[in-house]
């Protein structure tokens, strides 16, 4: 008896958590995003939310941008930081690699507010970047930087690039340099042991790096505003409209659900495709 | 590519060379954010116009230091008081769940585990807006209802505390949980065969073994706490938490006040940063 009120005392915890702010705040999401306004304080249900999204070019056009930047995004910061973490894993050795793996995370242990500031320093029109190239004779007047795609691409990489290093030094590390050593010995050459021993090898790493990189970029608001300036399009931006700006709480809680779905697909889809679970990717985190 | 198989100097080089231009990009928005905390000038831009302490102790406008500015301290105070509620909430919850999860058994336990984990995979202002939604649908019924205004259910501190632990739990579950998981079960079954009973065995023997792993959760929670932006724009009142003021202020356009906040804001981050890895050393000795 004593041991069963135990058990309830520990679920108790985990089922107000989950359940109040979790489980029935996402159903309220939905049923707000199915209801139409008809006269003030009256609703009706109806999909006259999700009509308005496909209706509007502005809206999927801007949904279709965060996603393909987002992918880019990842891809970019997979790209980057490969080297840096197969570096950290199996090149350099002893107090070098720890000082390395540690300067690698405390970038992170900074706010993200601060570090979009760095990049505005450095990149605006009167800032450190156009300024240098000014004073080296590489160009006549000052260059804007910020403001543009690329701008926010630079942003997004730097911010998330921690959650691809991590993962990569953990599974690469655990690859035993004999199975390297024996792909040179029968013959490979760099690429191939790159390709068929290394790669297959550190796949449960990136695909939990990509999946966090790809839904922290989606869910992204800070970078793209102050990088991207007023016509950056995150789709972030749409549902902060929706919500604070106009009000309309119905086509916000449609926008949000939307941007759930394709963060939930690509999430799934990417632990599908390489057979991982949840549990295994997030949980060891 | 390992120390053991010989590598032409050419690429290695060139290797060389990225990894250092990696870690300059890594440190270059802080760096410049720090210096310019320093210049002698109305704008965080170039030139160099020489080293003040006027952005920390400088009393009137325009160079009013980050010291006497009321409205920035004010935000950090509010900042503070978010961090140690959701901190204490967090790592509560956290520690009831790492023992429901490792030392019970119960049908839709795995169901269970997942759903814990889905907070980490939900955008956060998703989690934000879906919140919103939810108290606000209660705050107005019950305002119909009965004709009494909850305050706590509209956007401010209270839902910006609920909002941050509603994903941070998930965190320090995880690492409270993994310390849990290395407990030898025996030494709790000795305290019970000396005559403890099941609570005093937890209390003396298996909790004091948790607190490093509660500590580092604590500071991690914390610092989630403290720099978190997109949940916590969806669910801000009145007061303003630091993040949400610098951002505002961002957007404007501010003097170095902002450098030199933001300096503070790394080198407390580092100091806890700093007291994490003592923790893990001693953890591991």
């Amino acid at each position: 008896m004593n041991r069963r009120f135990g058990f309830y005392l520990l679920l108790a915890p985990l089922v107000v958590w989950l359940g109040a702010l979790i489980i029935i705040p996402h159903i309220d999401l939905f049923l707000t995003s199915l209801s139409v306004k008809v006269r003030p304080r009256v609703y009706e249900i109806g999909l006259d939310n999700y009509s308005a999204f496909f209706g509007e070019p502005l809206y999927w056009n801007t949904f279709a941008r965060t996603a393909l930047m987002s992918v880019s995004a990842t891809a970019l910061t997979l790209i980057i930081g490969f080297p840096i973490a197969y570096y950290i894993a199996k090149l350099a050795q002893g107090r070098f690699r720890a000082t390395l793996f540690v300067l690698c995370l405390l970038p992170f242990w900074v706010s993200e507010l601060v570090r979009t500031f760095g990049w505005m320093i450095l990149l605006r029109e009167t800032g450190v970047v156009s300024s240098a190239l000014q004073w080296l004779g590489l160009t006549s007047g000052p260059i804007e930087f910020l403001y543009n795609d690329a701008a926010i691409m630079v942003g997004l990489v730097y911010t998330s690039m921690l959650f691809m290093v991590v993962p990569l030094v953990t599974t690469l590390d655990s690859l035993d340099n004999s199975y390297i050593e024996a792909g040179y010995d029968l013959g490979g050459n760099s690429f191939a042991v790159l390709r068929e021993i290394v790669i297959p090898h550190a796949k449960p790493g990136i695909v939990s790096g990509c999946i966090i990189v790809f839904m922290l970029s989606l869910g992204n608001y800070l970078t793209p505003i102050l990088l991207g300036g007023k016509d950056s399009l995150w789709f972030t931006q749409q549902i902060y409209a929706q919500f604070i700006t106009r009000f309309n709480w119905e086509q916000g809680s449609a926008f949000g659900f939307l941007l759930l779905i394709l963060s939930s697909l690509i999430v799934w889809g990417g632990l599908k495709l390489t057979g991982q679970t949840l549990s295994k990717t997030v949980g060891q985190g | 590519m390992i120390p053991s198989i010989p590598q032409s100097p050419f690429l290695r080089d060139v290797y060389r060379t990225y990894v250092a231009l990696f870690f300059i990009y890594l440190a270059a928005p802080l760096v410049v954010v720090s210096i310019f905390a320093f210049n002698d000038a109305l704008f965080p831009s170039p030139p160099w116009e020489g080293f003040t302490l006027d952005w920390f102790f400088g009393q009137t406008e325009p160079r009013q230091g980050l010291f006497y500015d009321r409205s920035l301290l004010n935000a950090a105070m509010v900042s503070l008081l978010v961090a140690i509620s959701v901190t204490i909430l967090s790592v509560a919850v956290g520690t009831s769940n790492a023992f429901l999860f490792e030392r019970e058994n119960f049908r839709f336990k795995n169901f269970a585990y997942v759903l814990m984990l889905t907070p980490l995979v939900v955008p956060g202002i998703i989690l934000g807006i879906s919140i919103l939604v939810m108290s606000s649908g209660i705050a107005n019924s019950v305002d119909d209802a009965i004709g009494i205004e909850i305050e706590a259910l509209r956007p401010g501190l209270v839902l910006v505390v609920l909002g941050q632990f509603s994903f941070i739990a998930t965190i320090t579950t995880l690492v409270i949980s993994a310390r849990l998981r290395k407990f030898d079960v025996s030494l709790e079954e000795a305290a019970l065969n000396l005559g403890a009973t099941r609570w005093v065995a937890v209390r003396t023997v298996t909790l004091p073994y948790l607190t490093p792993a509660m500590l580092g959760a604590g500071i991690v929670a914390f610092l989630m706490s403290f720099e978190n932006f997109n949940t916590t724009l969806m669910l801000v009142g009145s007061d303003a938490p630091l993040t949400i003021a610098l951002f505002d202020r961002l957007k404007e356009g501010s003097t170095p006040v902002l450098n030199a906040i933001s300096l503070m804001l790394m080198v407390a981050s580092a100091l806890l940063a700093l007291i994490m890895i003592a923790l893990q050393r001693e953890r591991r000795d």
